[in-house]
């Protein structure tokens, strides 16, 4: 993980072969308000990014600018080596959207259907249907009647069935208690490094981050305040999180 | 891609399966006592004049059927354009499938051939049915019940499908897009039947002298789009099954009978609003008779028309600009949707 925006930490000549996700001069901007702003990052192969930062950071809209949700206002994104839309055709990014949203009306195994249907190239249907059974997901339950960590579970074998190379998660254990939100992550991280799919997941407690991310990103108005390696403990991770959040606030 | 989109559509499907039964139910029940009725009546003659009795005597059920295929294109727009997309925004939906390897233009027009194609189906036999089910009442109908029978309620119903996808679109909003989409169908079928209809055929004109014994005097006009002044009104002439677009009264150099030449010409005129509801007395009737011989010494009547044996080319060029309205609006929502990538 680099960052060579505003306060460069490490050099700006990356070697682009070994990076699943770069972003340069990134910025996007709702009518008048900038959400996102200069964001220069770049992801290696395997790494677990968390993304921290308080309510309106920018967190999402950097995350849905990754997936082609967005369009950049300005500055480029470069996922898996092409655009956002060829990487998300190619069917080898994962993406669980805040909330994680499923259709309702729809049961569980009409789920692992449409993730046949949308990616016929790269499901695993054999694989999706062990994950759900194992989980303890009734296939016949409607998703609407799921509970809030079965939903997040289903949206997670969908975006993990592709096998993807990259795992894109908006604040994934928001809506989960803390016990739920352990073992969704603790999950998450034991099946994206049993495949080296790097991952970068957004979420507003630090706390979440120490114990399974390798990079830490800190965003804060829009802006990246921080982009460097995990190599502390979490106590410590928390202080300098919290000490760069605390200068964004002031500035 | 379909798959999902037709598991979507379950519901919706049944509903208008449930729906077009019970039409087809009502029409199967009550047609043969029409039939029945109008061959006592008129034997083999299908154009006898008590044919127009039995029409009148069903008034009630006629206005009804045609209330009931003006409507479903205003349904269909409502409940199967509208949130076709917006209820994706609105359940968040839309992240999950716009992520998948499938492109958003496939995505939408899988959903597009499903729906789209209910709504043809559906509207196509809703017609049907109720063209039928009139058929022996219609006779000498003519444009009457043109927005109501053959082709055009399957334009009407695409055209507001079309409509209620990309007020989805632009809203994110089911409510708000069914809200559109209902007054969007309204003014496009108000603005067709005013100013582009009359462009398609130039139309016939006949001119006949002003009649004292069928000339009125009153206001005529469409509550909605405004009334006219009170002024002579001549009978309308007989031309079968014609649409008759004007009635107007002119002198000799084509210009048309001004108030002011009317008081001149019949200072006693009633002005209108004042007198009793019924019949007039005898002397007021006997002073418009008078009065319309003598503007008739200068007047006469001009009455433009569409000539009944145009109809079906009417039903066709209706349908192509719905059709054409239609295709601009999925157009509108490919490129919208497509704007949204990088």
């Amino acid at each position: 993980m680099t960052r060579d925006c505003d306060r460069a930490v490490t050099g700006g000549g990356v070697d682009i072969g070994g990076m699943i996700l770069e972003t340069e001069a990134l910025a996007k901007r709702y009518r008048r308000r900038w959400a996102l702003r200069d964001c220069t990052l770049a992801v290696p192969e395997g790494a677990i990014v968390g993304l921290v930062g308080p309510n309106g950071a920018g967190k999402t809209t950097l995350l849905q600018l990754i997936v082609g949700l967005l369009p950049p206002s300005d500055g480029a994104v470069r996922v898996l080596g092409g655009t956002p839309d060829a990487a998300m055709r190619s069917g080898r990014v994962g993406f669980v959207a805040q909330d994680t949203p499923t259709y309702a009306g729809l049961t569980v195994a009409d789920h692992l259907s449409l993730g046949g249907w949308l990616n016929a190239k790269r499901w695993d249907a054999a694989g999706a249907r062990q994950r759900v059974e194992r989980l303890g997901l009734p296939p016949g339950q409607r998703a609407g009647r799921l509970s809030g960590g079965q939903r997040a579970q289903l949206a997670l074998t969908l975006a993990l069935s592709k096998h993807p190379d990259l795992l894109v998660l908006d604040e994934p254990v928001a809506s989960l208690d803390p016990l739920a939100r352990r073992a969704f992550l603790d999950e998450t991280v034991a099946a994206a490094t049993a495949t080296g799919t790097a991952v970068v997941l957004s979420t507003h407690l630090v706390a979440d981050l120490a114990h399974i991310c390798t990079h830490v990103v800190v965003l804060a108005g829009g802006r990246v305040r921080l982009a460097a390696p995990i190599d502390v403990s979490p106590v410590e991770l928390e202080r300098v999180v919290l000490d760069e959040l605390g200068r964004g606030v002031v500035a | 891609m379909s798959r999902l989109a037709l598991r979507q559509f379950r519901t919706s499907a049944w509903t208008a399966v449930v729906g077009l039964a019970l039409v087809a139910a009502a029409v199967v029940a009550t047609r043969p006592h029409f039939v029945t009725a109008a061959r006592r009546a008129c034997g083999a003659d299908p154009d006898c004049p008590a044919i127009t009795g039995l029409a009148l005597d069903n008034a009630a059920a006629r206005t009804a059927a045609g209330l009931v295929v003006i409507l479903a294109p205003a349904l269909i727009g409502a409940f199967w354009g509208a949130p076709l997309v917006a209820r994706e925004f609105e359940a968040g939906t839309h992240q999950l499938v716009w992520t998948q390897s499938i492109g958003r233009t496939r995505w939408l027009a899988g959903k597009l051939a499903v729906a789209g194609t209910a709504t043809v189906v559906a509207s196509a036999s809703l017609s049907a049915l109720v063209t039928w089910w009139a058929a022996p009442l219609d006779h000498g109908a003519g444009y009457a019940t043109f927005d109501q029978r053959d082709i055009v309620p399957i334009g009407y119903a695409l055209f507001a499908f079309a409509l209620g996808l990309a007020a989805g679109l632009v809203t994110r909003r089911t409510l708000p897009a069914m809200a559109l989409t209902l007054a969007g169908l309204l003014a496009a079928r108000i603005a067709v039947t005013e100013w582009i209809r009359p462009l398609i055929a130039a139309p016939r004109v006949v001119t006949t002298p002003l009649d004292p014994d069928n000339t009125g005097y009153g206001w005529g006009g469409n509550i909605l789009l405004g009334v006219g002044e009170s002024t002579l009104q001549p009978r309308t002439p007989d031309l079968p099954d014609a649409w008759i677009q004007s009635v107007r009264v002119v002198d000799a150099a084509g210009a048309s009978l001004t108030d002011q030449t009317l008081r001149a010409t019949c200072p006693t005129l009633e002005t209108g609003g004042h007198g009793p509801a019924g019949p007039a007395p005898e002397a007021v009737r006997q002073q418009l008779h008078d009065c319309v011989a003598r503007i008739g010494e200068q007047h006469h009547v001009v009455v433009t028309y569409q000539p009944g044996d145009r109809y079906w080319t009417f039903q066709w060029w209706e349908l192509a600009v719905f059709l054409l309205g239609a295709g601009l609006l999925v157009g509108y929502a490919c490129y919208r949707l497509r704007r949204g990538t990088s």
